[in-house]
């Protein structure tokens, strides 16, 4: 399959503000991300993970280099409409992205901007909330939705356009653990059985490890990229980065220090422990 | 608390009242408004209760809710009973002091009155029956007309629609901002004027940095949904005329000719 | 040790008399140890958030009393206003509430509410400062042009700077990448260290309040589930989950192992403690 998302050469840097010079974010970003994969961007925070996010649909717009998204280039006006409809975008504080007071209203906002007809928006609204399983709640109004529920609202107003990738910056992060889970499924869902390309920002490890590659940024360069199980094998890396490691990992990573001789890659709380009980058996016989 | 506050007090409900069509109910309450200023005796003010009252027990909204949405106006009706009744002239039937009353005082007080509760309760049936968002939707259908004039109709109606969305949110965070700065020992309620007024500056530069925040990830989430203005925008919810809007709006024609066919003979 | 907070049989329901009422905290009782670090946890809806606002008389109960050292701070109007004073609120994303010019200015609000002497106020915030990792370098800056986390950081100071016998954290660490919150969880582990006060940290992060937490106080739908601590608290992972919680990802471990037949404590929660247990194992092999 092809690139959903071509990144080449990038540079770009926020405007000053009273005189200080431009903040430069990228200087000569490559990366590449295919059609249908998962990938999760791990970093701290100012390391420029949000601004490539609104690179994606032409928020923000190349200074130098190119973003090309399913072969349209960001900075070609004309397209402008259809490369905002092709990448969705999902952002960290649900009460801020929701329009309407009204749940279905609100999923409907995407495809009235689009000039859908009335049937049509009909449908795929409610195929999008059933998709988030949020049909029961079309009527409600969204300030009394848990934080989970409102961020998969959102994420529905988001696949009503029907787009071919989702980029997610932090959605879990003001989420409860329950919330955190319900989105984070949705987010594989859509990936798996829907085949939508997947962007996750997030600094949840746990979540990291679901995706089918980790790309690690720091200061507006990649510093790791891989899969879950190539890139949570550098600890030292990571750290350095600023970013946690699983624990199972961490746990791995000292006794391998300490004269064990276990895999890295056991990533799973089920993989770790398995990974153990090889490595003990023999001493509790 | 703040949280305490109805706002868009919308009751739902599937009766004839809820159901009409938005820009009917709207035109509807604004005859009823300009008929009920034309109303001119017990008989048209009659006529016009009758109507009034049918639609509350067609609604199914209980008149307590009604009487509620009363109760903050009792200053203003109390305050205009008493300027009438004291500053008509006419014939005397009491004095004392500076103050007459008089019987088209008494007369006029008593109408004002009845014209003020009636039109509240009109409107606030309008809040109650029809959903804010059909509110809107029906206002911008009803101005489309105006976009010839290059009045901002989709506009207007889009930011109603994002006041309606935010003002719990808003309110929500209010009370947190007022918790948060009571609990570093900010003290609202004593001192004078001047103090209480300073006082509320922790509140409201929170709340308005808030604000613009809220409203610049709101743009840019817009933006991200491809908004591009009203122009080639479509809607989920198509707004259609049927026969009992048709029905209802002669209804309300009818009562207004009847109302001026009554004025002639001053009843 | 005494107990410093003490709450007795409190109830508390939201919206009385209207079709919104409902109960948020049902007869609640248990008391905090001076100097002790207690955490919160609790999914959403919980009554955490309600219950705390009663610790310092923002919210009142309903029925029942809250007593701080002994003493019911809704005794009279300055017991209650002292009450606040006593016990330091730092509610969720408490960078939301800045709002003076200065950084120092913003920190001193507390102070000054509570009538303090311009030199006083000088000290405390300065300390405060220090405590909360807020560089002397940005106080004279305005708190608007601070980065998330430094803010966050101001507003714990203006809370700490009133010098409050107990400090209650709500989700410190919300919305912060990995090492802002290592680094933040290490301030307050410091200032409790250095100042001997009683800390409340309320948390979804199971992680967060394991390293830090002395015991642990489990609500769940305005009762207490579960109080004691974090070994007992996670022996119990089967429950926790049930109410819509989570054990520590050692634990979960460590369950899982001793489900295998490795003789481990599956109420194990943190990373040294495993590494020890595991290394003994190993060890054990040797012999």
């Amino acid at each position: 399959m092809g690139n959903a998302i071509s990144v080449q050469e990038l540079r770009f840097s926020y405007p000053s503000q009273s005189g200080e010079p431009p903040v430069l974010v990228f200087d000569g970003l490559n990366v590449n991300i295919e059609e249908g994969s998962f990938v999760a961007v791990l970093g701290h925070n100012g390391c420029g993970k949000s601004t490539l996010a609104k690179q994606c649909n032409a928020i923000l717009l190349p200074e130098g280099g190119s973003v090309q998204v399913f072969g349209m280039d960001t900075r070609d006006e004309a397209q402008l409409l259809e490369i905002r409809r092709t990448v969705g975008m999902v952002f960290q504080n649900p009460d801020n992205q929701l329009v309407a007071n009204v749940v279905e209203e609100d999923v409907a906002f995407a495809p009235e901007n689009l000039g859908v007809p009335s049937e049509e928006i009909r449908r795929r609204v409610d195929d999008a909330l059933k998709t988030v399983g949020m049909y029961d709640y079309r009527t409600h109004a969204p300030h009394l939705l848990s934080g989970g529920q409102k961020q998969r609202v959102a994420i529905a107003g988001v696949i009503a356009m029907q787009p071919r990738c989702i980029v997610l910056d932090e959605p879990t992060a003001m989420l409860d653990p329950i919330g955190r889970e319900d989105v984070i499924r949705t987010i594989e869902k859509l990936n798996r059985e829907n085949g939508i390309t997947v962007i996750l920002i997030t600094h949840h490890m746990t979540e990291a490890v679901r995706a089918d590659r980790v790309i690690v940024m720091s200061e507006g360069r990649i510093l790791t990229d891989g899969t879950p199980k190539e890139v949570f094998t550098q600890v030292e890396l990571l750290k350095s980065a600023g970013l946690d490691v699983p624990a199972t990992t961490q746990i791995i990573y000292e006794l391998n220090r300490a004269d064990f001789d276990l895999p890295l890659d056991a990533l799973s709380t089920e993989e770790c422990a398995q990974a153990l009980y090889d490595a003990l058996k023999e001493v509790k016989a | 608390m703040l949280k305490d506050v109805t706002l868009g007090q919308y009751f739902p409900g599937n009766t004839i009242v809820h159901r009409l069509d938005p820009r009917t109910k709207l035109l509807m309450t604004l005859l009823y408004i300009v008929t009920l200023f034309l109303c001119k005796w017990f008989v048209s003010y009659g006529l016009m209760l009758a109507f009034l009252i049918t639609a509350i027990v067609l609604s199914k909204i209980r008149p307590k809710a009604l009487f509620k949405g009363l109760k903050p106006l009792i200053i203003i009706i109390v305050f205009t009973a008493v300027i009438n009744l004291f500053y008509t002239d006419g014939r005397v039937l009491a004095q004392f002091w500076i103050f007459k009353i008089t019987a088209e005082g008494v007369r006029n007080a008593f109408f004002l009155v009845l014209r003020i509760m009636m039109l509240v309760t009109g409107t606030f049936l309008l809040t109650y029956t029809t959903s804010p968002i059909a509110l809107t939707d029906g206002l911008e259908s009803l101005l489309s007309p105006l976009k010839k004039l290059r009045f901002p109709v989709h506009e207007l109606a889009m930011m109603m629609s994002i006041a309606l969305r935010f003002i719990p949110t808003l309110i929500e965070e209010t009370d947190k901002i007022i918790s948060a700065q009571k609990a570093r020992g900010a003290d609202f309620e004593t001192g004078n004027i001047f103090r209480r007024a300073k006082a509320l500056i922790p509140i409201l530069v929170p709340l308005f940095v808030s604000a613009f925040r809220r409203a610049d990830e709101l743009a840019t989430a817009m933006e991200c949904r491809c908004y591009h203005g009203g122009e080639g925008r479509t809607k989920l919810k198509q707004l259609k005329y049927h026969t009992r809007d048709i029905l209802g709006l002669l209804l309300a024609l009818c009562l207004l000719a009847g109302v001026i066919v009554l004025r002639y003979f001053a009843l | 040790m005494a107990a410093i907070i003490e709450v007795r049989d409190l109830c508390h329901t939201y919206s009385v008399g209207t079709p919104f009422e409902h109960d948020a905290i049902k007869h609640m009782e248990f008391t905090v140890e001076k100097g002790e670090f207690l955490g919160v946890i609790g999914h959403t809806g919980s009554g955490k958030s309600t219950l705390i606002q009663h610790l310092n008389g923002l919210l009142k109960p309903t029925s029942g009393d809250v007593l701080l050292g002994g003493e019911s701070i809704w005794k009279d109007k300055q017991t209650t206003r002292r009450a606040r004073f006593r016990v330091g609120l730092v509610f969720q994303y408490p960078e939301y509430q800045l709002f003076e010019d200065t950084v120092f200015k913003d920190i001193a609000f507390g102070p000054k509410n509570m009538g303090l002497k311009e030199d006083e106020i000088r000290q405390r915030v300065l300390r405060a400062a220090g405590f909360a990792g807020v560089d002397a370098a940005v106080l004279e800056k305005s708190p608007f042009d601070l980065s998330g986390g430094q803010k966050r950081r101001v507003a714990i100071a203006g809370v700490i700077a009133m010098e409050p016998e107990i400090v209650i954290f709500d989700e410190p660490t919300a919305g912060l990448d990995p090492a802002g919150r290592v680094s933040l969880l290490e301030n307050i582990r410091a200032y409790q260290k250095a100042t001997g006060a009683t800390v409340l940290m309320v948390s979804h992060s199971m992680d967060d309040v394991a390293a830090l937490a002395d015991r642990l106080l489990v609500l769940n739908e305005g009762r207490i589930e579960m109080l004691g601590a974090p070994s007992e608290v996670f022996a119990r992972a089967e429950r926790l989950q049930e109410i819509g919680l989570t054990v520590p990802q050692v634990t979960s471990l460590f369950l899982r192992l001793k489900e295998l037949g490795l003789p481990v404590d599956p109420a194990t929660y943190t990373l040294e403690d495993a590494l020890r247990q595991l290394l003994r194992l190993k060890g054990g092999a040797g012999c």
